[in-house]
């Protein structure tokens, strides 16, 4: 439990989130698109896979990855097949 | 040979630019090389302040630009070190005093009298920014361990890489090693690691560098300041001199003794 404490209080440091901080406006800077407009986007890239694909909309991530400067943009959107909505029963 | 031509920039205002030209310019001297600074803060003059100089000023840039006087007489030797000269930026004018291509030819004929050509930026990305960096050999971009003045410094960097200049370095002035140890402030390696550029040196936070520029004797001259000491490193590497940088060597020595940290940001 002590230990616990004690990471989370070193990932809550003033350092981490300065560091979270500047690592989201850079991403935005270099991209030259807001964090609204991010969503707007992410929003018309679901209608589109949604005309389809039966996607799971709540757990759909759009956002960028960042390494040596080059930006990439990433989609994560799960679909439902088959045999997910039959796992999903079950449960 | 011409000398190499230095621009210290920014984007944020108030991070160290003035202070840096001028203990690099004086820390190169000492070192024995013949050094130009430019103050191209035109309107607000402050480099002659921070050498100690201002009382030796007779003319300035804008003057020799505008015929008034040779080249020559705009450059204020500095006493204590005659390999140092100061061109200094006019006070009563506004940047669009100076054209990009004025600054261009006033610190290309510098340079044919120098081993080194420092220019002091005025803060910002616009008119100054483009005069004082067309010329440039070498950016140097000077920021502070914070999330404001290093989002400015990366739009600096990005301007100059779309313009296709390669050689960009960052200097990160005022870092706080005690703060950094207690995660209270970025680590430097967390900053070259966003950023993606090399770092020139780190530059620590100095109650000194108040006095020295008060007193116009800039710390390069006093042993005892930490921030001296980093200046008068930094311009070594500038020389050409092999001369690791004491925090991130630090981090990669206690690394390879507990084995490899965790990445800090994922
Ligand atoms: N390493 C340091 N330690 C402590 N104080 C510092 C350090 N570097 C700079 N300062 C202080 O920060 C202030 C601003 O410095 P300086 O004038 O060099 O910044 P600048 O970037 O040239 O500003 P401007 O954008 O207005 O031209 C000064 O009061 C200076 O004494
Ligand atoms: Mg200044």
């Amino acid at each position: 439990m002590r230990l616990l404490d004690l990471f989370r209080r070193r990932s809550q440091s003033t350092q981490n989130i300065a560091a979270e901080r500047l690592r989201l406006v850079l991403t935005h800077d270099r991209a030259n698109i807001s964090p609204g407009m991010l969503e707007v986007l992410k929003d018309e890239i679901i209608a589109v896979i949604s005309k389809h694909l039966d996607i799971d909309i709540d757990k759909v991530v759009v956002n960028f990855t960042e390494d040596n400067r080059e930006t990439r943009l990433m989609a994560d959107i799960p679909v439902h097949t088959a045999r997910s909505r039959r796992i999903n029963d079950r449960a | 040979m011409a000398g190499k031509i230095i621009t210290v920039s920014s984007g944020k205002g108030g991070v160290g630019k003035t202070t840096t030209t001028a203990n690099l310019s004086l820390a190169l001297a000492m070192l024995g090389y013949r050094v130009t600074c430019i103050d191209a803060d035109i309107g607000l003059r402050n480099l002659d302040v921070m050498l100690g100089l201002e009382s030796h000023v007779y003319y300035d840039i804008v003057n020799y630009i505008e015929g008034h006087c040779r080249l020559r007489q705009a450059m204020v030797r500095d006493p204590r070190y005659p390999d140092l000269c100061l061109i200094p930026a006019a006070q009563t004018r506004g940047k669009d005093a100076l054209r990009v291509e004025d600054m261009d030819r006033v610190a290309h004929e510098a340079a044919e009298m120098a081993q080194f050509v420092l220019i002091d930026s005025p803060a910002g990305i616009e008119h100054g920014f483009r005069y004082d960096t067309t010329p440039a050999d070498l950016v140097l971009v000077v920021t502070n361990p914070e999330v404001t003045a290093l989002r400015d410094a990366d739009r600096v960097i990005g301007l100059l890489e779309a313009e296709g200049r390669a050689d960009t370095q960052l200097i990160l002035n005022r870092y706080n090693h005690e703060l950094v140890r207690k995660n209270g402030m970025m680590s430097a390696e967390t900053v070259i690691d966003l950023l993606s550029v090399d770092l020139l040196g780190i530059v620590p936070e100095d109650t000194r560098v108040l006095g020295a520029s008060n007193q116009g004797q800039p710390v390069v001259l006093d042993d005892r300041s930490a921030a001296g000491r980093a200046f008068r490193d930094i311009a070594r590497r500038l020389s050409g001199e092999e001369l690791p940088v004491k925090a991130l060597e630090q981090r990669r020595f206690l690394g390879k003794l507990f084995g490899p940290r965790r990445k800090e940001l994922a």
